[in-house]
């Protein structure tokens, strides 16, 4: 347990509310709007799918329902901008506490560390981040922390609206994202609490052509690890000093959820 | 030869709409056998089983014998037209509309004389082939149409309030991503379809013949995922005022009986998009085209479903697939009835299993999507209620005019 003790507790909470309210502190919503043109993961149509975000207006003051509005939605858990939890994955499927209702929620709330690899992302559309380019990153901006989100830009949030996004060919996706080599090293020599990207999901579009297939999402989840995709507005974050918000819905053993995603960040410390 | 229409000019903007008025609704059960067949295209005619004599118009008895056995059977479609008359004004309200109307009357050869619509390339007296068809109510009418083609035939005005010709209309054909829709599209668009609004969802998805449909003459391809309320009712928003004719082709197969799949995700799946993707198209344009069902030479015409024959009767090996077609006939069904008001005609398509990724396994006969394209253009053009493409379809259908419940354990062997 902390041993931090109590009137500093009240006094630091403090501090933080008048930050958010009055200046210091800005908050930046990482968050995509869920709309039902959003595209979720392509997978082979034999296989089963994941359903789209779909919205059903209930009532709008009318005759449904004359004084109120109100929508039913449905979604698949993996849908917009989403956390995955470590059920997710067949390597994460024995480990304790690995579906969004049994999270330790302590885990949600932590610092990240921004890998900023967008110029070499808008060059290579397969562009691999790999544990060499991890440990440069280092060089420059310091040592990744245990329990840190680490979370990779690569500005294809802009790419949303247009074919690049998924950047579907016949030999499937084609986006950047990690290789097995940088997962292994911030999951087990840095010790993250999770990894998040711009992209439809953790791993790169060719990520089932990998060893192991989807190494984000297998070593992730394999080590109780979580993952964020379909981030937005990475840019507005420096490489270091935000804190990150990211706790999924309670779905009783649910593998991961829609989320509203949003980053504390020291005013003005925002990249470009 | 006929007087070919023009163009439609642009709408007046100042002008009413002409609100739909319909021929008389009312007739006897045994008038609604004759419209059965009509509704498949078959001229038939009551034979009596007794005597032999062919009755017009449709009773319950036998003008000859007396006999009640009197069975609609294919009839010969051949006979002379004696006399004619022009009718120039009429206290029905549909008819008041459209004078002046040419009726005549036919002496068939194979037996009755009777009070027919003359196309107006038909001599008197001459030769006529004799059709029937469904008027703007839904019921059967008989016209006398010239032996051979003649010019621009399928512009004279009377023939073309028994049918949904797409020439000058403007289409919406819903799902542009399969092959079917692609064909369709490129048909209407031969047809003389002023416009073929084309429905692609998930624009971001590649598909093959994405660039040969954007080709096709009068093409405009629009976003539209049928899965997606929203969607449709935006399209709805854009074009559901000139949309004369809607083609929906849109179709997810998936084999499988009940038991083959624990999960409801793919039944799921399948029901949205047969099911309730024809419900929020019904929803989104039925409306509109109900009301604009006599708006002039590009009025509202048709509403047409690409179905397969399975909506008869399960295939045990597409379980759930037969399952929604059958929930999608009958809807079909539901929005005959509901739009019928504004003379617009719901028309339902049955087709055997095309050759995709799906059916690999069926063994042939196949339908090729060029074929169910030119069965739509044929059931607009002809004004088929319902038509049945391929040899399976056909077989299927016959063996359920036949006995439904026979055919259901022939397909659930």
């Amino acid at each position: 347990m902390t041993e931090t003790p109590k009137k500093d507790t009240a006094g630091l909470l403090a501090a933080l509310a008048a930050g958010i309210k009055g200046s210091g502190i800005e908050v930046v919503d990482l968050t995509h709007t869920l709309t039902p043109d959003f595209p979720v993961m392509v997978l082979p149509p034999e296989l089963g799918q994941c359903q789209p975000f779909r919205i059903e207006e209930v009532s709008r003051y009318d005759e449904r329902g004359p004084g109120w509005y109100w929508n039913n939605i449905s979604m698949s858990e993996h849908a917009g901008t989403h956390f995955d939890a470590p059920a997710h994955w067949i390597s994460g499927r024995n480990l304790p506490h690995g579906t969004v209702d049994q999270l330790p929620f302590e885990k949600l709330i932590a610092p990240a560390v921004v890998l900023d690899f967008s110029r070499e992302s808008a060059v290579d559309e397969d562009f691999l981040l790999t544990a060499a380019h991890i440990e440069a990153w280092e060089g420059e901006n310091g040592r990744i922390e245990p329990g840190v989100w680490a979370l990779f830009r690569t500005d294809w949030s802009k790419h949303l609206g247009t074919p690049k996004y998924l950047n579907l060919r016949e030999d499937g996706a084609h986006s950047p994202g990690p290789d097995a080599s940088a997962m292994e090293f911030l999951v087990k020599e840095r010790g993250i609490a999770g990894f998040g990207t711009e992209t439809i999901g953790t791993d790169c579009g060719q990520g089932n052509h990998m060893s192991p297939p989807y190494p984000a999402h297998y070593i992730l989840h394999g080590n109780g690890r979580y993952g964020l995709q379909c981030l937005n507005a990475l840019d507005r974050l420096p490489a270091r000093g935000a804190v990150l918000f990211a706790a999924p819905l309670k779905i009783r053993h649910g593998s991961g959820s829609p989320l509203r995603v949003f980053a504390l960040v020291p005013a003005g410390a925002g990249k470009d | 030869m006929t007087e070919p229409i023009s163009r439609p000019p642009k709408k007046d903007p100042q002008k009413v709409t002409r609100p739909p008025e319909l021929p008389p609704l009312e007739r006897s059960r045994a008038s609604l056998k004759l419209s059965a067949s009509a509704a498949r295209g078959v001229f038939a005619l009551q034979v009596c089983e007794a005597c032999g004599t062919i009755a017009y118009p449709p009773r319950d008895a036998c003008p000859g014998c007396l006999s009640t056995g009197l069975e609609f059977r294919p009839a010969d479609d051949g006979g002379e037209v004696i006399a004619e008359t022009v009718v120039r004004t009429s206290t029905d309200l549909y008819f008041r509309q459209r004078t002046p109307w040419r009726v005549g009357t036919v002496r068939l050869d194979c037996g009755p004389s009777i009070v027919a619509h003359l196309h107006g390339d038909v001599v008197v007296p001459g030769r006529v082939r004799m059709v029937s068809k469904l008027d703007k109510s839904g019921n059967a009418v008989l016209m006398a149409l010239p032996t051979g083609e003649t010019e621009n035939m399928a512009d004279d005005l009377e023939f073309r309030e028994l049918t949904a010709d797409p020439k000058f209309r403007r289409v919406l054909v819903t799902d542009g991503r399969g092959v079917i829709g692609q064909a369709v599209a490129s048909a209407l668009s031969k047809a003389g379809a002023s416009i073929v609004f084309v429905g692609i969802a998930e624009p971001w998805k590649p598909f093959p013949g994405q660039e040969r449909l954007a080709a096709i003459p009068n093409v405009q391809v629009m976003e539209l995922d049928l899965t997606d309320t929203i969607s449709v009712n935006e399209l709805a928003g854009e074009i559901g005022g000139k949309t004369d004719i809607l083609v929906n082709t849109a179709d997810h197969v998936r084999p499988g009986g009940l038991l083959a799949s624990r999960s409801l995700v793919t039944a799921r799946d399948s029901f949205d998009v047969n099911v309730f993707g024809l419900q929020r198209l019904a929803q989104a344009f039925g409306p509109g085209m109900r009301a604009r069902g006599a708006d002039g030479t590009n009025s509202a015409a048709a509403f047409v479903d690409v179905l397969p024959v399975y909506a008869l009767a399960n295939t045990p090996d597409f379980g759930f697939y037969s399952a929604s077609a059958a929930a999608r006939h009958s809807l079909l069904q539901c929005l005959r009835a509901e739009l019928r008001p504004g003379g617009v005609r719901v028309m339902s398509v049955f087709t055997g299993p095309v050759e995709d990724d799906w059916r690999q396994h069926v063994p042939p006969p196949k339908v090729l999507p060029g074929k169910i394209a030119e069965a739509v253009v044929a059931a607009l053009r002809g004004g088929i209620e319902e038509s049945f493409v391929g040899d399976v379809a056909r077989d299927i259908a016959t063996r359920f005019l036949d006995n439904p419940k026979v055919l259901e354990r022939e397909l659930g062997l």
